[in-house]
């Protein structure tokens, strides 16, 4: 677009996106804000009215009922710190092993590094559910991780692994790997081999090329990779709900048990608001590193 | 960056990486040929769970159904997304751009479970004001599925217009194309590629599904993703091997030919032209 004026074609292709998503998605934000100063009732839904008319007056019902509730109860603040711990330990596990992974591709032969990019996002294609569901079986007591070192002779019985905090890491990790693993290597690839043979002909070791060249360089991609990892990981509910225990209960399933199980909609609501709240404020404070629409910046 | 001196330590992170991406993937298609467990006999390659599959109705319809949502769905966030990708690709400044750019991050940052919710409450809350009653089931389905599909087409979508040379518009245009045609004839199908990529990812996301799934779906709509769910908290079920190795063929065959024809592309685009 040279000139600044929008042609109707312009219009449209801002107006219908722009329309789907503030009513999908800013709308019912909205409506979950209302519903959380709601108090509750045995109906359906199980909400009691906003507004009530007495004696010929309207008056208004709003309560905050469900975020005393949510502030007043230890075991809410435990799954509030349980998640960002768990997120944090993702996060740290992704960076770890990502990182290097990402590396290794980017600096493959040229004529390689698609075939491996390939194959690093494979297994991403395929069912996230499968994945968990697949090292439920390898983990479990009778799977064939302990089968292995049974047989070795390293361990006498088998050893618990499956529904620990430990098994919520690992699957989270190997989950939220192409989060990282994608953003990571656009940017290591994009690095110009130039800096690198600059600073191995001024006598730079590889280490301290690495450190003094590559890493300052590939940090913005690093942190955003990173917050593309931390923010979904704070909700997720199907993980730790699988393979974890009670020690493992986090935000995602205390709203998800809210609302089934205790049919307690303006406490769901609440929580997913506070939810919302702690999401929001890092992202907008880290916003700088993210490009639009997730995408790395260069 | 440059590849030129292949050193030990990358072959070791590649093979160790891979090694713990493919062992559950090994898994999952290994123990679907298991022939023991439930059924006693011991036989290891079998096809013993395939056929316990092939007649488990519940398991094929839920799978049959995800199909069609994924199928309903992803057409619907084509549509929204390559508009949004379009219109933040080539137009630098417009009314509504940032909100349009944050409306697009939140189904890619925000927790699936807090979409799920909202979803569920705005489609509730439009039934208690209108007296619509298909809160939950497909029609609900398929509009949330379409709505968490958008952005991932729009993020690809946009990088592809993003930055492109206006020059083909422009052309299109002094020649004396009217906006709707040069966007048809120029626009859109310059950013075919990654209209296409973008779909299969809607597909892909819609299929997986199963929060957002759990929060719409009625009694009579349960998705294959919420059966397998379901399924999983009882414990193992070679069957889910199964139908597991059969979507990791189907997979693997559709990215192989995806893969094969991006490759292809970028080797004819490289030669030298005319």
């Amino acid at each position: 677009m040279t000139g600044s004026r929008l042609t109707a074609v312009d219009r449209a292709t801002i107006a219908v996106p722009l329309a789907w998503m503030l009513a999908l998605l800013a709308v019912p934000l909205v409506f979950v804000a209302l519903l959380s100063v709601h108090g509750v009732a045995d109906a359906i839904p199980p909400i009691a009215p906003l507004f009530g008319r007495t004696d010929g007056h309207w008056t208004l019902h709003a309560t905050l009922r469900a975020f005393s509730l949510m502030a007043g109860d230890v075991l809410y603040r435990a799954a509030f710190v349980s998640a960002l711990i768990n997120a944090a330990l993702t996060m740290i596990g992704c960076v770890a092993i990502g990182f290097p992974i990402a590396l290794a591709i980017a600096q493959a032969p040229r004529s390689r590094r698609n075939g491996y990019l390939f194959l690093a996002v494979l297994p991403f294609w395929t069912s996230f559910l499968l994945r968990a569901y697949a090292w439920i079986g390898l983990i479990r007591d009778s799977g064939p991780i302990n089968a292995a070192l049974m047989s070795l002779g390293w361990i006498d019985h088998p050893v618990p692994m499956l529904f620990t905090p430990a098994a919520v890491w690992l699957v989270m990790v190997y989950s939220y790997l192409p989060f990282f693993v994608l953003p990571m290597y656009a940017v290591l690839e994009a690095l110009p081999a130039e800096l690198l043979a600059a600073a191995a002909d001024l006598g730079a070791r590889p280490a301290y090329a690495f450190r003094t060249v590559t890493l300052p360089l590939a940090l913005p991609g690093l942190i955003s990779g990173a917050v593309l990892v931390f923010i979904p990981a704070v909700g997720e509910y199907v993980i730790p709900e699988l393979v974890g225990n009670s020690s493992t209960i986090m935000i995602g399933g205390i709203l998800w048990d809210e609302f089934f199980q205790n049919r307690d909609w303006p406490l769901a609501a609440a929580i997913a608001m506070a939810t919302f709240l702690l999401l929001i404020v890092p992202s907008f404070l880290l916003r700088r590193w993210i490009g639009p629409l997730g995408a790395t910046q260069r | 960056m440059n590849g030129a001196a292949q050193r030990p330590w990358q072959n070791v992170t590649l093979a160790l990486g891979f090694a713990f991406l493919y062992l559950p993937i090994a898994w999952i298609v290994l123990y679907s040929f298991s022939g023991y467990a439930t059924d006693g006999g011991g036989r290891f390659p079998s096809l013993h769970w395939y056929q316990a599959l092939s007649v488990d109705d519940e398991l094929l319809d839920a799978a049959y159904r995800s199909l069609r949502l994924a199928l309903l769905s992803s057409p619907i966030a084509v549509v929204i997304g390559t508009l949004a990708g379009i219109a933040l690709g080539r137009l630098e400044r417009f009314p509504g751009r940032s909100v349009l750019l944050a409306l697009l991050a939140v189904p890619i940052f925000a927790p699936e479970i807090l979409l799920g919710f909202s979803f569920l409450m705005l489609f509730a809350g439009l039934g208690a004001v209108t007296g619509w009653q298909e809160g939950k089931g497909m029609p609900t389905l398929v509009i949330a599925h379409a709505t968490l599909g958008a952005p991932i087409v729009a993020s690809v979508v946009f990088a592809r217009v993003l930055g492109r040379d206006r020059a083909l518009e422009d052309a299109a245009r002094d020649l004396g194309a009217r906006p709707l045609r040069v966007f048809l004839t120029v626009t859109l199908p310059l950013a075919v590629p990654a209209i296409l990529s973008g779909w299969l990812l809607a597909i892909t996301l819609s299929f997986d599904d199963v929060v957002t799934s759990s929060f719409l779906a009625g009694p009579e709509t349960t998705t294959l993703p919420m059966a397998i769910f379901s399924s999983l908290r009882v414990g193992v079920n070679p069957e889910i091997n199964a139908i597991g190795t059969l979507m990791l063929i189907g997979v693997a065959l559709v990215f192989t030919a995806a893969f094969a024809v991006v490759s292809l592309g970028k080797r004819a685009k490289t030669r030298p032209v005319g």
